[in-house]
């Protein structure tokens, strides 16, 4: 049975056929749900792993420094030696902590990422779940991370998280608002809130092209908001090393602590793939108008490797931001967002409508 | 009017402060050449230290494994954390004198602050500093050097 | 949990946390402990002593030559300066003529000091306000002054590069191309701190009408060096009473009104192109002659008392000797900058967010060892 490496629907409808065929339908869901879930986590960790690296190695070079290089060639197994390094690590145990909620924190927060990843297509029918309201689910998930940092915080019995954690709180409140608008902005444009839909609006043209300057301002201020949303970059209060040490996962040690460090570069890897499937047109190959022989080559390369290229675009961005900008301080933070990014936002949204509504957009 | 202007100014300026920044950092991250890390371990035998690097004190000895320490004990004066210590002992030399020469020339770089005193009061010119700085060692007893070799001698012609 | 809640709230409703002795941001062993409202500093009261070596109990029982390794490792930045206000007080007690070569060949290598001492303080200053970049920029044009120290003086940091009457060695015969090499190396990079940093609208935001200093206060309090300088107080001992060699080079002091972090910051930035200038204008003067001056094998101090200050790369720093005409000295005081210069934290810091907090004590320039001694 020939399979399409750029359509994976006939490919996965083919799974689904023959394990139907040889099981009761509830036992061929029931393993549709274990493969799937398998894929996912072995594609998480893998990214993760990968993704360590990768930021250590471009701040390095940023910072004229050659990075890890002792572990594998080019310190290519650099992270997965921390990684055991920090699976063998003594897990501390906190006198006068939480110790229910301590223990919970990390997997809230691991668990947000992890569901949060589901929603995204990484190629034609390589989608997980295609919810029709992808866009509202993604936002509410990856949010939900913050209880993670807030009961961390909390439960740690230390001062200096709970300053961290509760910095946390008020930037993912005030920064929810922007990525939400933002992601409306393009929401308007493309008329759903299916994310494969979305991406299928944008065969034609990215939204970033189609959407004239409101869909640029709405990408810069997603990119700038979301940085804020995952706690990195110029706004990493929450962690604040100069300042808190560690902020929220001070008192975490060994693979506790892995799991937060784990989710942040997740969380990074999610909005970077958000950012480029509503912005920069998911897996769909880069077209310039009517030049169809540089269309027809830029189709040769898979979607899957498309989706990577943009993910992993926004992702070097996001630590191009980090380590050049100084670090934010809390009232700033606020006033970034209250002040100068939610109203532009809804500036953005009204006039983003009104292209629409006149159908001035490509 | 004159207020949004002045918003609509102050981000654009913002905005370029940090495409500034996002200039340097971009400018390195693309010139690998601009790289300074040395490879340490791997570089060591290409390693070059400067002719002048206070590595740790030695006595330098000659072929005929001669030194010029009269054992006069200057350095030990001189040395303000009593790293140095000369132990001497009194020989009969071969037209029947008694002289004092060096027994053992003590010197514990546990304790060294390598502030040259030594070196630069020495009469004789017979202490010097190697370009050695890998001193790390499992035993502390290691850090206590005799500085004049065994069997060694004072150098003819000096006193 | 009942206990851990009445823990973390003092009877004063404030929120005690412990900066240090092991914090990152108060680049040693500081200890802070700041009470808080919410994230709002309203006391901060240092405790030091951290690093307490009596260093000038220790000067009673050792001779005038072996103080200088001891001043090395109190402000170990400006390690040679340190040196030198020694070497001066000495000669000064004794009256001896120094040659040119040797004044100028220490003040260029207290220049390059300052200037490797300023570039420090930029990278720790970067990285205290979240841009690690800026450490490693640093660090980098740094190591090219430490080069040039190790190839002169032996070491990197810790110099003992003078002794009294002179230097310990002469300057290397490549000292000259050295030091002119990196001088026009440092001139293409410093633009480059000014565009990461100095410019960047979330650093100015982060630093501007932070803890501000009065005149009044930076007068009262003594505090003397480029945070001195930024408030407006004309403290620079090399332009109000030269030694070395200052007395025959321009150079501008840098002073500001503002007092505020950004402007603490802006003077030493300043300092940098002025001490390069300085550096200029004497690499090419050195003349030829012995570099250091026959002094007696053992050197005794008049009976008498004898003070000579110079300008670190933090301030004031003053030597006070007591002779009793022994070969060791009967009291040595040093007045360090940093130590006066601490006692304003809790002046400048109050009302401030915690973040503000390690925003002005970066931009204090605190030395550690200098403050315990």
């Amino acid at each position: 049975m020939p399979f399409d490496i750029y359509d994976f629907t006939s490919f996965t409808q083919w799974i689904d056929t023959s394990l139907r065929s040889s099981m009761s339908p509830a036992g061929a869901v029931a393993v549709e749900f274990l493969i799937v879930g398998v894929m996912i986590l072995l594609f998480y960790a893998v990214i993760g792993l990968f993704l360590v690296y990768a930021e250590r190695k471009v701040c390095a070079f940023m910072q004229n420094r050659l990075g890890p290089n002792r572990v594998g060639p080019f310190g290519m197994f650099q992270t997965i030696a921390d990684l055991v390094k920090l699976l063998l690590v003594e897990l501390v145990p906190i006198r006068n902590a939480d110790k229910f909620l301590f223990n919970l924190a990390p997997f809230i927060v691991i668990t947000a990422s992890f569901m949060a990843i589901s929603a995204i297509p990484f190629a034609k029918g390589l989608h997980a779940i295609d919810l029709n309201i992808g866009v509202l689910y993604v936002i509410a998930v990856s949010a939900m991370g913050v209880i993670g940092v807030l009961l961390a915080g909390w439960s740690s019995n230390n001062k200096y998280s709970l300053i961290g954690a509760m910095r946390s709180g008020a930037q993912i409140v005030s920064y929810e608002l922007s990525v939400g608008l933002s992601l409306i902005t393009i929401v308007i444009l493309a008329g759903s809130m299916q994310l494969s839909e979305i991406v299928n609006a944008q065969s034609t043209g990215w939204f970033i092209f189609k959407g004239h300057i409101p869909a640029f301002i709405a990408f810069v201020i997603f990119l700038i908001s979301s940085t804020a949303e995952t706690n990195r970059g110029p706004f990493d209060l929450a962690e604040a090393e100069s300042e808190l040490t560690a902020g929220y996962h001070t008192e975490y040690s060994g693979i506790k602590f892995a799991f937060f460090f784990l989710a942040e570069y997740m969380n990074m890897f999610i909005v970077a793939s958000i950012a480029a499937t509503v912005f920069l047109g998911g897996w769909m190959p880069f077209h310039i108008g009517s030049w169809n022989g540089f269309n027809a080559i830029m189709d040769y390369l898979p979607p899957f490797i498309w989706y990577l290229l943009k993910t992993f675009f926004v992702v070097f961005l996001m630590m191009w931001f980090k380590w050049t900008f100084p670090r934010l301080r809390i009232d700033q933070l606020l006033t970034l967002e209250w002040k100068y990014l939610l109203p532009i936002n809804m500036m953005n949204v009204l006039i983003m409508a009104f292209i629409v509504l006149m159908g001035w957009h490509f | 009017m004159k207020s949004i202007i002045d918003y609509i100014k102050e981000i654009i300026s913002a905005v370029w402060s940090l495409l500034k920044g996002m200039q340097v950092t971009g400018y390195y991250f693309i010139r690998p050449k601009t790289i300074v890390t040395q490879k340490y371990p791997e570089n060591r035998k290409t390693l070059v230290m400067m002719e002048r690097f206070k590595g740790e004190v030695v006595m330098p000895h000659n072929e005929k494994n001669e030194h010029k320490c009269t054992g006069c004990g200057i350095c030990e004066i001189n040395c303000p954390n009593g790293t140095i210590e000369i132990i001497s002992k009194t020989i009969t030399t071969e037209d029947g004198k008694k002289k004092r020469v060096i027994d053992k020339h003590i010197y514990r770089l546990g304790m060294c602050t390598f502030c040259a005193l030594c070196v630069k009061t020495c009469p004789s010119n017979a202490l010097a500093f190697s370009q050695e700085f890998e001193h790390a060692v499992f035993n502390k007893a290691l850090l206590t050097k005799v500085l004049n070799k065994p069997g060694s001698q004072l150098m003819k012609g000096v006193e | 949990m009942e206990e851990a809640v009445k823990e973390l709230i003092d009877e004063n409703q404030e929120y005690v946390i412990n900066m240090g002795p092991q914090h990152p941001s108060t680049h040693g062993v500081l200890r802070l402990v700041v009470s808080l409202k919410g994230e709002i500093v309203k006391n901060v009261e240092p405790h030091i002593g951290y690093i307490h070596r009596g260093i000038e109990k220790m000067c009673e029982s050792i001779t005038y030559p072996q103080i200088i390794h001891l001043t090395d490792r109190m402000d170990y930045l400006s390690a040679h300066i340190n040196n030198e206000a020694v070497c001066l007080a000495v000669e000064k007690a004794l009256e001896t003529d120094i040659p040119d070569r040797i004044k100028i060949i220490r003040t260029i290598m207290s220049e390059l000091t300052r200037i490797q001492s300023h570039q420090l303080f930029w990278a720790t200053y970067g990285m205290d306000l979240g841009g690690l970049t800026c450490f490693f920029y640093g660090l980098r044009d740094r190591e090219k002054i430490l080069d040039i120290f190790e190839e002169t003086c032996g070491s990197r940091m810790i110099v003992s590069y003078n002794c009294p009457g002179g230097l310990m060695y002469d300057i290397h015969p490549n000292f000259q191309n050295r030091v002119k090499e990196f001088i026009k190396y440092f001139r293409r990079t410093l633009p480059e701190y000014d565009q990461l940093l100095t410019g960047n609208v979330i650093f100015r935001e982060r630093t501007m009408n932070v803890g501000r200093l009065s005149l009044e206060d930076a007068i009262s309090y003594g505090v003397t060096g480029p945070s001195g300088r930024a408030s407006g107080f004309s403290c620079d001992v090399r332009k109000h009473e030269p030694y070395s060699a200052y007395d025959r080079v321009k150079f501008n002091e840098i002073t500001f009104n503002d007092g505020d972090s950004y402007h603490r910051y802006l003077v030493r930035m300043k300092e940098m192109w002025e001490s390069m200038d300085i550096i200029e204008q004497l690499i090419d003067n050195i003349p030829e002659g012995p570099y250091a001056v026959k002094m007696k094998p053992v050197i005794k101090l008049p009976e008498g008392e004898y003070y000579q200050r110079v300008e670190t790369a933090r301030g004031e720093l003053g030597v006070y000797i007591i002779s009793d005409g022994n070969k060791n000295p009967y009291r040595v005081k040093f007045r360090s900058p940093n130590f006066v210069n601490l006692s304003v934290l809790n002046l400048i810091s109050k009302d401030f967010k915690i973040a503000d907090l390690v925003t002005i004590g970066g931009s204090l320039d605190l030395v550690i060892p200098d403050i315990d001694r």
